[in-house]
């Protein structure tokens, strides 16, 4: 008999315009010691189920059929005071985010405690013992020490560390993990991973792991549960599904997915997500408005930076020599070449941001200089020019759902940069964003729609086409796609290479995505800690990397090529 | 600490510089003292006189510059009425109304935590739509008339509460008189605080649930839930120090205006504390005493707002003081 049973499962969100089934008839099963991975693109209902098991599904939510069984022990319809005796006793939960799982005001201390002698009843001394050794378990020096201080002490892996050590400390059968490693970079990804899969053969829990993340999937588990729009499509062992998949849907999901080990041409869609408009108005680039850009030097080196330094303050004194200053950018060199993609990879922290920032014109360094069409943008007198040039210069932002105003009709979001640097002539300009509107894949139709009827693949098409707008020579993609899905990223992905090949645009891309930066960058630089410690042709890169710490990237970058690998042999998607 | 505290000193310094050249130069707008000082037999070349001696003459800054220089040495001029220091006139009557504020204090922590935090946890309940819409009424009446009110109900026509004035007080440390020792005191204050209370009241209860409401929808409440944790320690310990913070903080300033309240109130009650007292002083055009009981009041609202913050470091382990790095 398996730990969990969930027979039929159904979920449902009424609203003022009828009933959302987000979770429709879900059957699975998890075992003792094993991990079941539930994959599927946003809303598809894969983080509804586990909250659904435990019922903390958020208002009106509420489960409508179906029967979870635990341990033998019927759990669902349990009521108020039974089901809460289930929750961290019998079930452990893990979070996203754990900069805000944990509550800011209570020591580590404080909030292990109360759980331990919650679900186990025992004296608060016990507690602490017992809550000390977890967090020797789950590898957090020094825990006499750690364990009395405050979560904002601690850095986003040890953080999800203690989460994890919180989830386990009611000693539950199964751990609900709801994305636990998405909020982090690689390496700290890649531990938090081996540490939940240890924990799951050391104490025998069973556990759901709750991820977006085809790698993370092909990584840990040991089956792997499709879902798409509420159904379960597919279900099996993780090495059956992702490598010999059934559906079509699976099969569409896993092929999107951006390769780690080869480069492809372009990224194969998912048709079945978000179908974009067909037939819309395609413009011939060499004699539209867009093809037109003002003349520009045709130097070699479309970009240049030199020697690009900025710290920031991280502790005031009085005196000078007590300040203390992180090193953002730490004398920075690079330049790109016209009509090249490069890219800028590191994990948080790395100050890549910081220079696309800096770039962009939205910080001023310390010292350095940066080049832009032959024109030093750093403290140079001349502002007229220094604006002109940067007009030909536009960045794309991460998320899309707070760069564009929402009071704003997406036709003057547009429209804004065209008339701000007098591009066109006012009569032509409602034109123009119209075939922009056609070109990115929306249609001229929905340029009078607002923000917020969009979903966050439309509306970085929207960013897209804001930033065509000033017809830019370079267009900076600041982790342009890593809000989105799967299916929704190559969309976007596929969208930025054919811009770049119409137009001859430059591009520096900015990833902590290795895989994405393989498809899309000639070449790429790695950065740590503000500095830059390897810049290489990509292929050569990935193939031979010199660096140790470029190596260690690729080592834990999650992968699922090998699996997947006689799909992509057998089948043309 | 010690950095943070001498920092605040430095920021109360130009604090208390812009009140008191603010409250300065109203000083000569506020109509001629010697007019209210003298009877109609002083002759015109006397009230000359007098007004050379006060150096009334003087030019703006200079007096101003006078102004300062007895300042620091504690000195904030003599009142023309009491004729005695202004700095005594106020220190008298400053524990009627410190004790009014915080019989008002009182009763808004006591009132507003509890009826917020139910509104919050239970939205739908009949009582939470009661406070609410109570609230939005207490909001808009003004303090003046919910003290007529309470005086018609309670003293004309019940006859349970006396109308006005402290009542029987007691002498603690020789200085400060207090009224929370004697039943007579105690029913003396209920009114009047209750009238003061009552613009604030509604405030917080709203704030509280708002801020309760947010904090409920976070994830570490949901993980708390996910813990197993009983409804009462997820609501009266996690959440609730959460919502504590932005109320402290609005608190730190509200208490400040309710100060600046006790005007209305106490002129309503015959309350004999600073409000009552400066209303009097505007009565009888008695400036530098007008001019002290700003300072005064600007100098408590800085007092009171360093405590918050020092408060509200105590309380928020990430707030540090001093920006310090950890």
């Amino acid at each position: 008999m398996s730990l969990l049973e969930i027979e039929n499962l159904t979920i449902e969100f009424p609203n003022r315009h009828g009933t959302e089934v987000a979770v429709d008839k879900v059957s699975l099963s998890v075992n003792a010691g094993e991990i079941l991975g539930l994959v599927g693109e946003s809303g598809a209902g894969k983080s509804t189920i586990g909250n659904g098991i435990v019922q903390l599904l958020s208002k009106p939510g509420r489960v409508a059929a179906g029967k979870v069984t635990l341990n033998g022990e019927v759990i669902s319809g349990l009521q108020g005071e039974s089901i809460r005796k289930i929750r961290g006793s019998k079930i452990g939960f893990i979070f996203q985010d754990p900069m805000t799982s944990l509550n800011p005001l209570f020591t580590i201390e404080n909030q292990m405690v109360e759980t331990i002698i919650n679900c186990l009843g025992v004296s608060y001394k016990e507690a602490l013992e017992r809550s000390i050794e977890l967090l020797t378990k789950v590898g957090i020096p020094e825990p006499e020490v750690r364990i009395k201080q405050y979560p904002h002490q601690f850095s986003g892996g040890m953080r999800q560390r203690v989460v994890i050590a919180i989830a386990l400390s009611g000693e539950p059968d199964l751990i609900i993990a709801d994305e636990p490693t998405t909020a982090l970079d690689v390496s700290v990804q890649d531990q938090i991973l081996k540490l939940i899969q240890d924990l799951c053969t050391d104490l025998q829990v069973g556990c759901i792991l709750v991820t977006h993340d085809m790698g993370v999937i092909a990584n840990v588990t040991n089956r792997v549960a499709v879902l798409y729009r509420g159904k379960l499509v597919e279900i099996g062992e993780t090495k059956d599904v992702l490598g010999n998949p059934q559906h079509p849907y699976t099969q569409s999901l896993i092929s999107a997915v951006p390769l780690a080990g080869k480069k492809v041409d372009r990224f194969p869609l998912v048709e079945t997500i978000e179908s974009i408009e067909s037939g819309l108005k395609s413009i011939d680039v060499t004699t539209h408005w867009l093809g037109q850009s003002s003349q520009h030097h045709n130097t070699d080196d479309l970009l240049i930076i030199k020697d690009l330094n900025l710290s920031f303050l991280t502790q005031d004194a009085f005196f000078k020599k007590n300040r203390k200053r992180l090193q953002a950018t730490d004398n920075v060199s690079f330049s790109v070449k016209q009509g090249e993609s490069f890219g800028l990879v590191g994990e948080s922290g790395s100050g890549k941001s910081t220079i696309a920032r800096m770039i962009a014109g939205l910080q001023q360094p310390d010292s350095g200089s940066i080049v832009y069409d032959g024109v030093e943008l750093i403290n140079n007198p001349d502002k007229e020019k220094v604006k002109s040039v940067r007009q030909r210069l536009q960045m794309i932002f991460q998320n899309p759902y707070s760069s564009l105003n929402s009071r704003m009709k997406i036709k003057d979001i547009i429209a804004e940069p065209i008339l701000y640097h007098h591009l066109a002539k006012t009569n032509e300009v409602e034109g123009i964003v119209g075939d922009l509107l056609d070109h990115v894949g929306l249609g001229r139709k929905s340029g009078v729609k607002y923000p917020h009827e969009f979903s966050g693949g439309q509306r970085q098409r929207i960013s897209i086409a804001r930033a065509l707008a000033t017809r830019p020579r370079l267009l900076i993609c600041d982790e342009p796609t890593s809000a989105l899905d799967v299916s929704v990223q190559a969309q976007i992905l596929n969208l930025l290479k054919d811009l770049q090949d119409e137009l001859g645009l430059t591009m520096l891309f900015i990833s902590h995505d290795l895989p994405v930066i393989r498809q899309m960058c000639d070449r790429v630089a790695i950065m740590r800690q503000g500095k830059i410690l390897e810049l290489q042709q990509t292929e050569d890169l990935f193939e031979h990397p010199k660096d140790k710490y470029t190596r260690e990237l690729l080592d834990l970058m999650p992968r699922f090529d090998d699996l997947t690998h006689d799909l992509n042999a057998n089948s043309h998607v | 600490m010690l950095q943070f505290l001498l920092k605040r000193f430095l920021q109360a310094i130009v604090v208390m510089l812009i009140i008191s050249l603010l409250s300065f130069s109203i000083k000569d707008k506020l109509g001629d003292p010697l007019r209210e000082m003298t009877g109609q037999s002083v002759s015109e070349a006397e009230r000359e006189v007098m007004r050379d001696e006060m150096g009334l003459n003087d030019p703006f800054l200079v007096q101003y510059g006078r102004f300062i220089k007895d300042a620091l040495h504690g000195d904030l001029g003599t009142s023309y009425f009491h004729k005695l220091p202004t700095m005594t006139v106020i220190l008298k009557k400053l524990p009627a109304t410190l004790e009014l504020t915080f019989a008002a204090s009182l009763i808004i922590i006591f009132l507003s935590i509890p009826l917020g935090v139910f509104s919050a946890i239970k939205p739908k309940h009949w009582f939470s739509k009661f406070i609410m819409a109570v609230s939005i009424v207490g909001i808009s009446i003004p303090v003046f008339l919910t003290a007529l009110a309470l005086i018609y109900i309670f003293s004309v026509k019940l006859g349970w509460m006396p109308s006005f004035g402290r009542g029987e007080t007691v002498h603690l440390f020789g200085y400060w008189e207090t009224n929370f020792l004697t039943k007579d005191g105690i029913l003396h204050i209920i009114m009047p605080a209750i009238a003061l209370s009552s613009i604030m009241l509604p405030l917080f209860i709203r704030l509280v649930r708002a801020e309760m409401l947010e904090v409920l929808s976070s994830e570490y409440v949901k993980f708390a839930k996910a813990k197993g944790l009983k409804a009462g320690k997820i609501y009266f310990k996690h959440a609730l120090k959460n919502t504590m913070l932005p109320v402290i903080t609005v608190g730190g300033v509200q208490i400040g205006i309710m100060v600046a309240y006790t005007i209305l109130t106490e002129s309503v009650f015959q309350w004999p504390g600073m409000g009552f007292m400066f209303l009097e002083a505007v009565n009888r055009s008695d400036i530098p005493l007008i001019v002290a009981y700003i300072m005064f009041v600007g100098f408590l609202f800085v007092v009171v707002n360093t405590l918050v913050d020092l408060l509200y470091g105590v309380i928020n382990p990430t707030v540090n003081l001093l920006g310090k790095s950890k």
